[in-house]
């Protein structure tokens, strides 16, 4: 534990909708002080944002509903600073200060 | 990675990469193509006409908003001269359809359209809170939808209105083809691809405008239009997603996107070689949408769930197997279409042959008649609300005690 609280922390804006925030403690916003290396030492990736948020942040036990297979769930947006991850390079993206991550749900009804 | 730049303007960033094609776009452009595309899809099915009173089956969740909105915006750019109404029903789910409502009542507001609400109650005597109390949970989705069904007919019809559009999108019909071909269900199958149901001879006509229109895409524009919209699982079938024909579509879309609208022409093409049927296309190269018969479709298919429903559906599936043996007929019909058309191919190699209007030949076809006891469209002498009602009015007593 020691380690992981000498690594320096990036913070960053969290935010859920189209239903995923239902499993967040129905909150939308969560401001998130994100270690900046993984255990392995390498910069923090929104893959690694995704195993943090699971981890550390998610309220609802049924984390089968924001990640399957390790991977995020078929039908879940992922915007980086409002652009779609796709445009920056998906689970690679290395999160830098300040980023603003959201995650939309496509999945709920209405 | 360096920001990429819009595909159209070309100086601001690209915020979204288009699952059809890839196009990298920025906000302004990706509103204003993803607008022009349900123009297009408007304007070459010939879906309204001028003066034309239209209902918005509107649930405050992603499709119905986002419909409400593209439609406020296109009647005024282009004139369409629509006067829209927003359509909610109230299913009676405490708990549920409160908040959502509230959601139409603010978008009432917001696209100053007028609203109007139509209870399960007032319609059949039963709330959905009822129906599980008295029947359980378990296949209480089957009464819902089809309640629902009617339930949008109905309350346009107490309108004085005859058009119902609906929020299905390019995913929703994906899911819904995939699932009437497991079924071997090949009117539904038909149907279900049609972007009108119902016609002149019929009170009340459906429509989808979105049905195009990637569900990604559609929370995208609600995301970057910033719309108000509510979203929920039913408390009766709150993961009615998991493990459903809509993961398979999702996983999909995520290996290729470009699977969605391919899945949604195939079953185009498909319909069109369904015997009897008259399914409609995007219809570019037509001159009028023939429209397909509204039947009660989809039985157990919920709005917001389409397609995803336990319960009661192996019984009408074995039904619908039964029905369509009765159309012998079938094979050979397909064979021999397409080996005509083989033919055909090898002079004129250029055209596909299946997308010419005239494969569809005679064969069975559902007979339409009414229901007679309330009077619905029906191909039955008592409709499925009926039946249903029947059986819970007589359980009532029992459960009340």
């Amino acid at each position: 534990m020691a380690s992981k609280e000498d690594t320096p922390k990036i913070p960053i804006t969290v935010d859920f909708s189209g239903g995923l925030e239902m499993l967040f403690s129905n909150k939308r916003r969560h401001q998130v002080s994100l270690p900046s290396l993984t255990p392995e030492g390498q910069p923090a990736t929104i893959a690694y944002l995704i195993d943090y948020l699971c981890k550390n942040l998610i309220s609802d036990p049924r984390t089968d509903l924001f990640v399957l297979d390790g991977h995020i769930r078929p039908g879940i947006l992922v915007l980086i600073n409002e652009a779609d991850w796709e445009l920056e390079g998906e689970e690679e993206y290395e999160i830098h200060k300040g980023d603003n991550i959201l995650f939309v749900s496509t999945l709920h009804g209405g | 990675m360096a920001p990429s730049l819009c595909a159209i303007c070309r100086t601001e960033r690209a915020l979204i990469k288009r699952p059809k094609n890839y196009a990298k776009l920025c906000k302004a452009c990706f509103i204003k193509v993803f607008e022009d595309e349900v123009h297009h899809t408007i304007t070459s099915s010939q879906l309204f006409h001028p003066g034309e009173k239209v209902a918005i089956g509107a649930s405050g969740g992603k499709d119905s908003t986002v419909l409400a909105s593209v439609l406020k915006t296109l009647n005024k750019r282009h004139g369409y001269g629509l006067d829209l109404v927003l359509l909610s029903i109230d299913e009676g789910i405490k708990g549920y359809r409160d908040d959502s409502l509230e959601t139409v009542k603010r978008n009432a507001l917001q696209y100053e359209m007028p609203l109007k609400v139509v209870g399960y109650d007032e319609l059949y005597g039963w709330t959905m809170d009822q129906v599980v109390e008295t029947i359980g949970k378990k296949g209480n989705c089957t009464y819902c939808g089809v309640f629902r069904r009617q339930a949008l007919d109905r309350g346009a019809k107490m309108l004085g209105i005859k058009h119902v559009v609906t929020g299905h999108n390019a995913d929703d019909v994906a899911e819904t083809v995939l699932m009437n071909l497991l079924r071997g269900d090949l009117s539904r199958l038909s149907r279900s691809t049609s972007i009108v149901t119902g016609d002149d001879r019929s009170e009340v006509k459906r429509s989808k405008p979105l049905k195009y229109s990637y569900e990604k895409e559609i929370v995208l524009y609600a995301h970057h239009k910033k719309l108000d919209y509510f979203s929920t699982e039913c408390i009766y079938s709150p993961e009615a997603f998991r493990g459903s024909a809509r993961s398979l579509i999702k996983q999909l879309e995520r290996v290729r996107p470009s699977a969605i609208l391919d899945i949604v022409r195939s079953g185009e093409d498909m319909a069109r070689l369904v015997p009897g049927e008259s399914p409609s296309s995007c219809a570019c190269k037509r001159q009028k949408t023939p429209a397909a018969p509204v039947v009660e479709d989809d039985i157990g298919g919920c709005g917001s769930s389409n397609g995803r429903t336990p319960g009661g559906e192996m019984a009408a599936m074995d039904k619908q197997l039964r029905e369509n043996e009765e159309h012998s007929g079938l094979e050979t019909d397909i064979a021999k279409t397409i080996s005509e058309n083989k033919q055909a191919e090898m002079e004129k190699p250029k055209e596909l042959p299946i997308r010419s209007a005239n494969a569809a030949s005679k064969g069975g076809r559902q007979t339409l008649g009414n229901c007679k006891r309330c009077g619905y469209m029906s191909s039955q002498d008592i409709c499925q609300a009926c039946t249903l009602l029947e059986g819970l009015n007589k359980n009532r007593p029992q459960i009340q005690i």
